[in-house]
């Protein structure tokens, strides 16, 4: 009857000093990502009394939510006073057709250079690939140049058009990548059973690529709706993405500078990757790992 | 149903010469098995049959119409691959249909084909299953199922069994040969198992790179293999190989390796032999006896039991030589033994390996 004194050797030892060191660093590595997050969110609901305090790691004494009224309806971008919830709309106009798009046709390419390999295939994606390595701010006048002679400059498919092009060479590359590892085979047997190019691609190797697909929905949608250099230049005056909104919100000053209105509209702005963040987290690690370290 | 007939056939892959003009014919309703070690161009080969690799030069008939440059999907053809190929993301329903679908073909005609298949193959009850929650054995029947319903003139088997364990290999193995009694169509199988190349082929094309070494049925192909290299890959153990010279004695041939002294008056040579010519005799496991009355003389070095059989390896005249005895006698290590060599199944092979 002496059950309980069998050693409990599965048990394992949360107190040595490694144990100790590893917790340590990861509660401090999270501290250091958390904590501005933190201080954001607790400036956000305080009014701007208990701000000038300058105790800007103390929890809210009188809670409010005035700040991200004011910064979603009625925060001042210049000369109008509307918040950044146009820019919201915006920003959804932009992200949607260009991650869409971009998976399409990044899909389709890397479809096209794995399986298909026409003559040429490897030139065509060395030349895509050195485009990656070229700092888009090199790009920017001729591409203005080009977009106003095509009548695009300044319009929303025009800022489409040029997150389409900026993304083609990292979205290729996954999905070229993701394809490689892909068995030859099943292209293969595909072909006798009389697929064309677009049936193989869109009945068969596109169902196979969900993983792929969410790993380039989470980088296209953060990289789009982070983007404020193109979207200042290309999107034209109706169609600013939050971001330069944001930005518009945080220089426009009367008098005090409104922390936690800046704060709310911060923190609005960030929502959406976030959120997209959240969710797939589990499935961007999958993507990646399915994805880049075979290829 | 449909004959191949290829001509001067070349193919190169990334610069390498895979096959080199090569010729072949295979007959209507033949079981013709490719045969080689891998990298021969066996699979290159069948995938150029397929229209899955450009041929650089050369013509590929099917059915009397020149196929060289027809998309794979008009070819008529049926193929199943090693690692079965199945689409994943399908039922195995919709994976057999996935061709007529692509045809067009009314719902009723497809319903037949499919039905009609999986009661060959016993996939009825798996239909409505994903590839992934199948067996081995039952994804590779799915796979000969899909190639089925397409009733293509022509089937190619790429290495089908190789993925598969010993036993399913053997059942499936049957089957497939069930299968082609069955159906009589055209079949082109590549394989590097001999066993399958054995028991399925009406005929065997042996390869090797990129050139065939021998064409025949299979026993014709192991009986009187054409050269060393076909002598040495078909059948296991191998045969075993004696080199020495010829040599003429009053009215008889003789293969002499000192001290063996072998009468071959018998042997059928294709062109007359010389005096002292060196080479290389080969006799089978099977034709070498173990008997007391034996002429020659050696002594046992290692046995090997099989159950059905056992192989015993003797040690004679510096050469390991193996035997196969079906008796269950019990050998012993160094035991000194007489054997002898049935010289009506030698096969002799010149200098440049090739049969005498």
């Amino acid at each position: 009857m002496n059950v309980a004194a069998t050693p409990g050797q599965g048990k394992r030892m949360l107190t040595s000093p490694a144990r100790v060191g590893v917790y340590a660093f990861l509660i401090s590595a999270a501290a250091f990502f958390i904590l501005p997050l933190y201080i954001m969110l607790v400036t956000s609901v305080k009014p701007m009394e208990e701000i000038q305090l300058g105790n800007i790691f103390a929890l809210p004494v009188s809670f409010t939510i005035e700040p991200w009224r004011a910064a979603w309806g009625s925060a001042c971008t210049g000369i109008t006073c509307e918040g950044i919830r146009g820019g919201f709309v915006n920003s959804l106009a932009i992200t949607i057709p260009s991650t869409i798009l971009a998976i399409l046709f990044g899909a389709l390419n890397g479809y096209a250079l794995s399986f298909w390999r026409p003559r040429g295939a490897n030139l065509l994606f060395a030349i895509l690939m050195a485009g990656a390595f070229i700092p888009v701010q090199v790009m920017i006048f001729p591409l203005v140049r080009i977009l106003a002679m095509l009548g695009l400059f300044s319009s929303l498919p025009g800022i489409i058009l040029v997150h389409l092009i900026f993304s083609m060479p990292v979205m290729t590359l996954l999905f070229r990548n993701y394809y490689t590892s892909m068995p030859q085979e099943l292209f293969k047997a595909a072909r006798i059973d009389g697929g064309s190019f677009l049936r193989i691609f869109f009945q068969l190797i596109l169902p196979m690529s969900v993983p792929i697909v969410i790993v380039a929905t989470i980088m296209q949608v953060t990289g789009v709706w982070n983007d404020y250099i193109l979207g200042l230049i290309f999107a034209g005056r109706d169609n600013l993405p939050m971001t330069v909104q944001l930005n518009n919100v945080i220089n426009t000053t009367t008098g005090v500078r409104l922390y936690n209105v800046n704060m709310a509209a911060t923190i609005l702005t960030s929502l959406v990757p976030l959120t997209i963040y959240f969710i797939s987290g589990r499935w961007f690690i999958r993507g990646i790992t399915a994805g880049a370290i075979k290829g | 149903m449909a004959n191949v007939s290829i001509r001067n056939l070349n193919v190169h892959l990334d610069g390498n010469e895979i096959i080199k003009n090569l010729d072949l014919d295979v007959l209507d309703g033949e079981f013709l098995v490719l045969l080689g070690p891998s990298g021969c161009g066996k699979s290159t080969l069948l995938h150029s049959i397929a229209g899955l690799n450009e041929v650089t030069e050369g013509r590929i008939e099917i059915g009397g119409a020149d196929m060289t440059w027809v998309d794979p999907s008009q070819r008529n053809i049926g193929m199943v691959f090693q690692s079965y190929a199945l689409y994943p993301t399908m039922t195995v329903e919709r994976n057999m249909s996935f061709s007529l679908r692509i045809k067009g073909l009314p719902t009723a005609e497809i319903e037949r084909r499919v039905q009609r298949a999986a009661e060959m193959l016993q996939l009825e009850p798996l239909l409505k299953r994903k590839p992934s929650q199948l067996s081995g054995g039952q994804r590779q029947r799915v796979a000969i199922g899909r190639a089925l319903v397409r009733e293509a003139c022509v089937f190619l088997f790429d290495e089908p069994l190789s993925n598969l364990d010993a036993k399913l290999r053997n059942e499936l193995r049957r089957e497939l040969k069930m299968l082609h009694k069955q159906l009589g169509s055209t079949m082109i199988y590549v394989t590097h198992d001999q066993v399958e190349a054995m028991t399925l082929a009406s005929r065997i094309v042996v390869m090797r790179n990129g050139l065939i070494q021998q064409i025949g049925a299979p026993g014709e192909v192991y009986e009187k293999p054409e050269n060393l290299f076909v002598a040495g890959f078909l059948g296991a153990p191998n045969m075993n190989f004696i080199r020495g010279s010829l040599a003429f004695t009053a009215d008889k041939l003789t293969f002499v390796a000192t001290p063996l002294n072998l009468d071959i008056s018998g042997y059928a040579f294709r062109q007359p032999p010389k005096e002292s010519q060196a080479t290389t005799l080969g006799i089978r496991p099977e034709n070498i006896h173990i008997t007391p009355s034996g002429r020659l003389q050696g002594s046992v070095s290692l046995v090997e039991p099989m159950g059905i059989h056992q192989v015993v390896w003797i040690n004679c005249c510096g050469n390991m030589i193996s035997s196969i005895v079906h008796e269950t006698v019990e050998y012993r290590a160094d035991q000194p033994i007489r054997f002898d060599i049935d010289t009506s199944k030698v096969s002799l092979f010149d200098q440049l390996e090739q049969r005498l």
